[in-house]
């Protein structure tokens, strides 16, 4: 009997816990929709977010493409469908890898950094100071990231895609011998405009998740995963685990959604 | 001008506060003190409106702050200032950018406003010169002394300090309570100390009031808080001064360097 209570009593609160970060959603949305913003902060966090992650996406881009060369080839080269791999890389890249690896990759080193960033001034009550100074600590601390996030992931995937289909053509035809006229003319005949649209709605959705767990895990650090420097350290883990799995769990719905 | 009204508190089924009611006047500076994990600090951020009780009311110029909202509670939040324990200082922000961020957000103040109002602060809080750097790169004393400037730039009505003293040496506490009385002679704002510097914020402060198991059990002017007859009174006062008999004599001299005349 009281294994089945204790059971409940955690049902009762994981489902208390999702309607917090439920109504954290709400708050944030509303705050971006209903002015001011503070334009200075959002800046400032597009160039954390999307500027200073470009190294890692344009490493991760071209490596990730190089691989599909290789990987594409020997598959496409047994059904005599190597002429394929410009429209393979791209359709591989631009639906699906380059969305969900850049957002991975966001969030392993800008969504972490979040969470820490936020989890850290709620130990040290400066967002409690923000409050008593009667500021919103959703507009400075929240909105900024969450309009960031919307505007950096779209175009991080973007560079992905670009950096990934370069890394195919080195490997395709550069090493493999693959027509360059046949890898990239393949590949315009076969890459549609709503396949271009579909990784960038994806990579926008992304974006509001990654921003949306990162943040809610760091602005209620001593609240749901304990206090001091430990509780920081487990908000900022169960971010970047929470974060990744949705992406991928998203990720499935958006496809489809999308088909 | 603040008033508490039958203020109850619990977490996770453990009650803090039980009862708590007592009123300070306007210009009034109190000592908020007890034992370790009596509520005070609970009690502060009560008034400060970042708790909401279980029941009672914290009524601040006859507002109730703790069930206004928004707008309503930014305009009661306007009057307050807060010293935090930590000094809560924004970290990536240095000294003057801290100081200068409520006059900043608050205030349409002008550039050159603002810088004269910054360094005019922290000139009266002994930090001319540190504006440039960082928390971190600060001493506790003088972190304490950034967050109290940072506090009384918007010119508060009430100041709230949480144990505004805990850890630092006796020599810079003493310095912090020197401050407040001195700033508080030339402001008038109306403050709730909380503290365990107990009999030293006696010299600065206008009543105590003594928690203990939830409740106000006294409230009164210094001198007559000292001279209690109650053995609660007796026992924590001995604690404090070194006495572990409340009778016997002092461990050691609460007072070995001469009494502070802080005007009053």
């Amino acid at each position: 009997m009281d294994l089945i209570r204790k059971f409940g009593a955690s049902v009762l609160v994981t489902v208390g816990r999702m309607g917090v970060m439920g109504l954290f959603l709400v708050k944030t949305v509303l705050y971006t929709v209903v002015p001011p913003v503070k334009i200075g902060r959002v800046i400032k966090q597009i160039h954390f977010i999307g500027f200073q992650s470009l190294v890692v996406i344009l490493l991760t881009g071209c490596f990730s493409g190089m691989v599909l060369g290789f990987q594409g080839y020997y598959s496409l080269s047994r059904f005599g469908s190597d002429a394929f791999l410009g429209p393979m890389i791209g359709l591989s890249l631009i639906k699906e890898l380059g969305p969900v690896l850049t957002a991975l990759m966001v969030t392993g080193r800008a969504g972490s950094a979040i969470t820490a960033e936020i989890g850290i001034m709620r130990i040290s009550e400066q967002i409690d100071a923000l409050e008593l100074m009667g500021l919103n600590p959703y507009r400075y601390l929240v909105v900024p990231n969450f309009l960031a996030a919307m505007i950096s992931l779209p175009l991080l995937t973007a560079i992905f895609d670009v950096v990934g289909i370069f890394g195919g053509y080195l490997i395709g035809v550069k090493l493999l011998g693959v027509g360059i006229g046949t890898y990239f003319g393949e590949m315009s005949s076969y890459v549609a405009t709503k396949d271009i649209l579909e990784g960038l709605y994806k990579s926008l959705s992304f974006g509001i998740l990654i921003n949306w767990v990162c943040c809610f895990k760091g602005y209620y650090t001593s609240i749901f995963t304990g206090f001091g420097a430990e509780g920081v350290s487990k908000a900022t883990t169960q971010a970047v685990v929470l974060s990744s799995v949705l992406i991928l769990v998203w990720d499935y719905f958006m496809t489809g959604l999308l088909y | 001008m603040i008033r508490i009204e039958d203020l109850h508190k619990s977490f996770n089924g453990n009650a803090v506060l039980k009862g708590v009611s007592f009123e300070i006047a306007k210009g009034e500076v109190i000592a908020l003190i007890g034992g370790s994990g009596e509520g005070k600090s609970v009690l502060l951020k009560h008034i400060a409106g970042l708790m909401k009780p279980d029941k009672g009311r914290v009524l601040v110029d006859g507002n109730d702050i703790a069930s206004s909202r928004g707008k309503y509670l930014n305009e009661l939040r306007a009057k307050l200032g807060f010293l935090f324990q930590g000094g809560a200082l924004f970290d990536s922000m240095t000294v003057f950018e801290n100081v200068a961020f409520p006059l900043k957000e608050k205030t349409r103040s002008g550039k050159r406003e603002i810088r004269d109002r910054v360094l005019k602060e922290l000139s009266n809080v002994g930090l001319s010169g540190s504006e440039d750097r960082f928390p971190s790169q600060i001493s506790g004393g003088m972190v304490k002394r950034a967050a109290l400037a940072r506090a009384l730039v918007v010119d508060p009505e009430i100041m709230l300090f949480d144990e505004p003293t805990t850890g630092l040496d006796p020599l810079i506490g003493l310095s912090i309570l020197r401050l407040i009385s001195s700033i508080h002679r030339e402001l008038g704002f109306t403050g709730v100390i909380v503290t365990h510097e107990v009999p030293r914020v006696f010299d600065i402060v206008d009543k105590v009031a003594f928690l203990r198991e939830g409740k106000v059990f006294a409230y009164d002017e210094p001198e007559k808080f000292m001279a209690s007859t109650k053995p609660e009174v007796k026992e924590f006062l001995a604690g404090s001064l070194g006495r572990p008999d409340p009778e016997g004599p002092a461990i050691f001299q609460p007072c070995a360097h001469p009494q502070i005349d802080f005007g009053h």
